[in-house]
């Protein structure tokens, strides 16, 4: 990719993530919180990518320990923040 | 399928991917589309996982497969066993490794490229630098804050003398460290660790003299802050997904803290370098009160006074979630309005240990949503109530804030419970909340203590009740 397609995404991606989040009511600060973090754990795939072209031992480590918290951080945070909103959920029936 | 059409399809699904992240955050701004959401971002999480391993040059599966699967049962098991309370320091500690694995991505590559002999270009030097420099401060950053959530650390402030100076001390000679990198052809490993060791101890120095009660602003900005480093491994790796992903996260974890920092009344400055709570003295203004008894009641008699009442407000607090006690307040909540009483919740936008999260141990309860009332809302019928509960919660509901400007907390909102006719405060004993600060509403004349465990008092006082 040409520098300036990848800053171009960069950036663009920066300001879809400003205007994204607007008026979100107080409730939802921890899960959308917990939900970023684990979309951040995307990481993972650049953790798989390395350790799928690791050719040494010690490099294999590095990559393996890489996926490994990318992995956690992924379905660890996709898990928690489905807990939480599964909560809100039980809430709704009980306004009915 | 020949390479160049596989990889086209591989940046589709790249695509999609990013295309989720973005929807799914969108439609977590409304509650009754969350949880959507957050399975829009697992579907594109999966979609971009797929791609990877779908792309050419591929090998080591036994070990991908390992880490994957081991990350995958550990990470699921976790966040399903962990209880509610604690999933401030889960996000935390979740946040540290997202950080972790960047600065482990940085250091990949920089050791493959020097093992190769492969001078990067500019854009990659900075870039992998820049990566490693914030995905290791996020990495123990967010450890410290898990430690003081956890209470493994003590959540008051830890300063040394002169701390600012020493960080702005290894903040340039983190600047320097990087330039060396950058301006040697060859630069050596050791510096490059010297670099990660660097910034991991800044992350350690920078957090430790925040007050326990900013974690919540503080994980919302490593969030933010590993965002960035993952967008910046996008730019090392030449990778969509996590350029887009990493940037969006970077971009929006900013916006949630500074509306967190606004629920707060506090600048982030303030929160960052305060050091709120580090006097622990409320200030001169309590010499009024000073040596004053507080007034105790046993649960019976707090039963006669809920008995007596027309109107109560339930104001709960982090204590009442340790104590794991919303069931038992659910449960007394019910025989009040069953005998007529007027119940309702008053939740401030920090209750708990995150904004949210005392409406999610709420929920958990089957507590009906339309007996909690925000701030704004309840504050002003606080002088009509007969009984204000106060469960847990002492920081909240410290009056000092509203006057005292030497008080840490002055400026912030608070519930205005003093007001009402009776306040009941239910707490295990008198020590000060999590910032630190003492609390002059519990030696005030309409004040009265009921000490012990939430849970148990709670549960006594239902007896107690069924009793009369």
């Amino acid at each position: 990719m040409s520098l300036i397609a990848v800053v171009t995404i960069f950036i663009l991606a920066i300001f879809v993530g400003l205007e994204v989040i607007s008026k979100v009511p107080q409730t939802l600060h921890t899960p959308l919180m917990s939900a970023t973090n684990a979309i951040h754990g995307v990481v993972v795939v650049g953790g798989l990518f390395v350790l799928g072209h690791a050719d040494s031992m010690g490099m294999k480590l590095l990559g393996t320990a890489a996926v490994l918290f990318g992995t956690l951080n992924v379905v660890g945070g996709f898990v928690v923040t489905d807990r939480m909103l599964e909560m809100f959920k039980t809430r709704k029936r009980g306004d009915k | 399928m020949n390479p160049e059409a596989l990889r086209d399809w591989i940046d589709v699904g790249y695509l999609v991917a990013a295309g989720s992240f973005i929807m799914a955050l969108k439609l977590m701004n409304t509650p009754s589309k969350a949880r959507h959401g957050n399975w829009v971002a697992m579907g594109g999480m999966a979609i971009a996982l797929i791609a990877t391993l779908l792309s050419p040059g591929m090998g080591n599966w036994e070990w991908i497969i390992g880490a994957v699967l081991v990350g995958t049962v550990i990470g699921a098991v976790s966040a399903r066993k962990i209880e509610m309370t604690a999933i401030p320091q889960m996000v935390a500690l979740l946040n540290g490794l997202g950080g972790g694995a960047v600065a482990l991505i940085a250091l990949f590559e920089f050791m493959d490229q020097t093992n190769k002999g492969i001078t990067p270009d500019v854009v990659q030097s900075v870039t992998t630098v820049l990566s490693a420099i914030i995905g290791s401060i996020s990495f123990s950053g967010s450890l410290i804050a898990f430690g003081k959530l956890q209470e493994i650390l003590p959540g008051r402030p830890i300063a040394f003398k002169g701390q600012q100076i020493f960080n702005l001390i290894l903040v340039i000679a983190m600047l320097g460290l990087a330039l060396a990198i950058l301006a040697f052809g060859h630069p050596t490993l050791v510096l490059f660790l010297s670099l990660l060791g660097a910034a991991l101890v800044l992350g350690v120095t920078g957090i430790t003299p925040i007050g326990g009660a900013d974690m919540p602003v503080v994980i919302s900005l490593l969030n933010s802050f590993t965002g960035c480093a993952a967008g910046l491994a996008g730019f090392v790796l030449s990778n969509n997904a996590l350029l887009i992903g990493g940037g969006l996260v970077g971009a929006s974890g900013l916006i949630l803290t500074l509306l967190m920092c606004t629920a707060m009344n506090r600048s982030l400055g303030n929160v960052l370098f305060g050091a709120v709570g580090a006097v622990t003295s409320g200030g001169g203004s309590a010499s009024a009160l000073a040596g004053k008894q507080p007034k105790s009641y046993t649960p019976e008699d707090v039963a006669i006074l809920l008995n007596n009442a027309n109107s109560v407000v339930i104001v709960p607090g982090y204590g009442m979630a340790v104590a794991q006690a919303q069931h038992q307040v659910k449960e007394l909540a019910d025989k009040l309005a069953h005998l007529g009483v007027d119940v309702k919740y008053a939740i401030h936008p920090v209750a708990g240990r995150m904004p949210g999260h005392m409406n999610v141990l709420l929920a958990e309860a089957d507590v009906p949503y339309e007996q909690l009332y925000e701030l704004e809302q309840i504050n002003p019928l606080f002088p009509e109530t007969d009984v204000v509960l106060v469960i847990g919660a002492n920081d909240v509901v410290n009056p000092a804030a509203r006057y005292d400007k030497t008080s840490p907390i002055y400026g912030m909102p608070i519930l205005d419970v003093d007001k009402a006719r009776t306040v009941v405060v239910l707490k295990r004993s008198m020590n000060p909340g999590f910032a630190g600060v003492e609390n002059e509403l519990f030696l005030m004349d309409n004040t009265v203590m009921a000490f012990g465990s939430a849970k148990t008092t709670v549960s006594k006082i239902s007896a107690a009740l069924d009793a009369i």
